[in-house]
């Protein structure tokens, strides 16, 4: 029960006032700009951008600058201002397979056409903390080879080549939009991987490693993780033809995953599939792990009781926002609500004082 | 009327697409730098929207939604009645109208002066960039070599 | 055949406060239904009126399907709006929004009532009217004031409408630039 106060409105200025000045901190050290958040902590603004669902890197610095750095206060406010915008509609489904790729590597592959490009990554540094960072000072510039001229195809379709992987049913139906028409269970794939690739980075994360730990019992590799930019294309009815509308940059990671087969379907590599706005490499492999275990019941797997393999555990909880908002209004009055429990306790602690003088008289 | 000029819709694409994602800046630098700017019309006024950018299962099977993106767009008439659209990334209204009106302009006599001074240069300004980033890729693609060879 | 100029053209002139205005009227004549008020702001090519085309810029978007009836459907029309609104053209069956005249807007059957999870998903139809009258129908029930009155082009089929609540459609009527409305909640009696 919510009941509504009057006052504090003093308080709630000043706290806001507090805040501001909180966030700017020290005013003898120079201020952060959005272009610096941008540039310098852009995995950090591609989180934002990845679970806010919204690709603009400007307003994902803003955001992490006005919430002190809190991610997912970063995020809550970017879905908050998404909802302001008019939809113009909906892209074409962009081709991963023309990517510029900055980074493109299989574990499965060792001399894919288009080779193994490692990218700006971390994976071969040595986690030591680097102290001449703590001063400033000019970084050297990258080597540079001969650049690619052609787009570097998808590894899976050497598998496909074969027939020993399992083919993506090819389809055109217009998918179903969970910022549009509520989630309703059970959820079909399209759905699951909107719900995955704008859910929390952490609690995607767990899912998966749960499946690598034995509960849902599959082994995956990493078919391909590729990172680059691709165009978006959108029809303009106005035009009669579609036209480039941006570029975008996209993390996409294919999981190559074992198969006893089923009634319906002999031996072979079935895949998960992650795709995540920009630079968030973690994030699309937990994916594709997370659909990967979401499939069971597509592909005719037992339901191993695991939770990665419940659909409406997964897809319910790894919402940030909604996980937040629900979490955090506990803290907020629940003045009413707590009157009642008390005088309830107090009733219970009466009544059981009163039978225990019974049964004391009783005995006496 | 200008817009009867023969313009293939290919042509059109390719302009429209580069303006879309070419970087504010360097498009601004150039179009700035244009002086006879035409009078014109607003048909829709420059406005702030966000489209649902789809993605496919596994690269390749069927489509679903992975997030949206802000696109500004604005639509405007020339005094000759020539059309022009600008759809752009981001929330630049000055961007969006500065790519309608090079629309109209690239279907009128001016087309040849617009794409020498405007689009030309930034077309290889954003082709330069991506093929510095690419060189970049280059150099970090590993060359694997076989240590033992067995003799037999 | 129409110019490119103007088919683009008839447009609000200023987006948010247009259909802000154009969005309050529209909500007071369903929130009261016998009232009329103005609606002005957009210019559709013909049969529609300037009331109908305002309340369409307002209420419709890539989401909203929309169907043309009758005589409402015409290139020119089908261009206009999806160049303002992004709406698909859409049939009966499937429609948000529909528009046109009483006659070619039948069989009222043939659109969405909701369904009793989502009641909401149902269609909404944009009646032309030669002109909108404030006697004839009795009105009673939420947002009036003991009763209010419309002439309504078919009474048994607006009264069958009412009793489908909390399914059913809703009605804008349109004239010129004028506009009334009735939602499904409105109880309807002889006048």
């Amino acid at each position: 029960m919510y009941v509504a106060v009057k006052g504090g409105e003093r308080a709630i200025e000043n706290a806001h006032a507090w805040l501001a000045e909180e966030r700017r901190g020290d005013t003898s050290v120079a201020e952060l700009s959005i272009a610096q958040i941008r540039e310098q902590l852009s995995l950090a603004v591609n989180r934002v951008m990845a679970e806010g669902s919204l690709f603009d890197p400007d307003l994902a610095a803003l955001a992490i600058k006005q919430s002190r750095g809190d991610l997912i206060e970063a995020i809550f406010l970017i879905r908050a201002y998404r909802t302001t915008l008019p939809r113009f509609g909906a892209s074409l489904p962009v081709e991963t397979g023309d990517m510029a790729c900055d980074r493109r590597i299989s574990a499965t592959f060792k001399d894919a056409p288009g080779g193994q490009v490692l990218g700006p990554t971390f994976d071969y540094t040595h986690r030591l903390l680097d102290f001449k960072l703590a001063a400033e000072g000019e970084v050297a510039p990258a080597a540079e080879g001969t650049p690619r001229e052609e787009a570097t195809p998808h590894i899976t379709e050497f598998l496909q080549g074969e027939d020993v992987i399992q083919r993506e049913p090819v389809g055109e139906a217009v998918p179903g939009d969970l910022t549009r028409e509520p989630m309703e269970f059970p959820a079909d794939r399209a759905l699951r991987l909107q719900s995955l690739t704008r859910g929390d980075e952490g609690f995607i994360l767990g899912m998966a490693y749960s499946t690598q730990r034995g509960y849902a019992r599959n082994h995956a590799f990493v078919g391909e993780l590729r990172i680059g930019k691709v165009a978006v294309e959108m029809e303009i009815p106005e035009l009669g033809f579609a036209i480039e509308i941006g570029e975008l940059e996209l993390t996409e990671c294919e999981t190559v995953n074992q198969f006893q087969g089923s009634k319906t379907e002999p031996p072979q590599f079935t895949r998960g599939y992650g795709l995540v706005f920009g630079q968030s490499e973690r994030k699309s492999i937990a994916m594709a792990l997370v659909d990967r275990a979401l499939r069971w019941e597509e592909l005719g797997e037992d339901n191993l009781g695991a939770v990665a393999q419940d659909e409406e555990f997964v897809l319910s909880h790894s919402d940030n926002i909604q996980a937040t908002g629900f979490l955090e209004h506990i803290k907020l009055p629940h003045y009413v609500d707590f009157q009642s429990e008390l005088e309830l306790v107090r009733k219970l602690r009466r009544e059981a004082e009163e039978r225990t003088a019974g049964y004391q008289e009783a005995a006496e | 009327m200008a817009n009867e000029m023969n313009i293939g819709n290919s042509a059109r694409k390719a302009w429209m697409g580069l303006m879309a994602s070419a970087p504010e800046g360097a498009m601004m630098a150039l179009w700035d730098a244009v002086d006879d700017r035409p009078k014109f019309d607003w048909l829709r006024a420059p406005e702030v929207g966000g489209v649902m950018v789809r993605g496919r299962m596994a690269g390749t099977g069927a489509p679903f939604n992975v997030g949206e993106m802000t696109v500004t767009r604005c639509s405007l008439v020339l005094k000759d009645g020539t059309v022009g659209h600008g759809y752009v990334q981001g929330r630049s209204k000055p961007k969006a109208e500065a790519a309608a009106l090079i629309d109209a302009l690239m279907q009128t006599e001016a087309a040849d002066r617009v794409q020498r001074d405007v689009l030309s240069p930034l077309a290889d300004q954003v082709a330069q960039a991506k093929t510095k980033r690419a060189a970049k890729a280059a150099a970090t693609k590993v060359e694997f070599f076989t240590m033992v060879r067995g003799e037999d | 055949m129409q110019t490119q100029a103007t088919q683009f053209a008839g447009g609000f002139s200023d987006a948010p406060i247009n259909a802000a205005h154009a969005f309050r009227a529209a909500m007071t004549v369903m929130a009261c239904p016998g009232k009329i008020r103005t609606l002005t702001g957009a210019q559709a090519p013909k049969p529609l009126s300037e009331a109908a085309a305002t309340l369409l810029l307002t209420l419709c978007d890539p989401e909203t399907g929309v169907y043309l009836a009758g005589e409402a459907d015409t290139d020119d029309v089908r261009q206009w709006l999806t160049f303002h609104t992004g709406a698909p053209l859409v049939g009966a069956a499937q429609a948000d929004f529909a528009v046109g005249t009483w006659t070619d807007l039948q069989p009222i059957n043939a659109y969405r009532i909701g369904t009793s999870e989502y009641p909401d998903r149902s269609a909404t139809l944009i009646v032309e009217c030669a002109e909108l009258l404030q006697s004839g129908a009795v009105l009673s029930g939420p947002g009036i004031k003991d009763t209010a009155q419309l002439k309504l082009p078919d009474m048994q089929a607006l009264q069958a409408n009412s009793t489908l609540y909390p399914l059913g459609l809703d009605f804008f009527f349109t004239s010129g630039t004028q506009v009334a409305a009735l939602p499904r909640s409105t109880q309807i009696a002889e006048g």
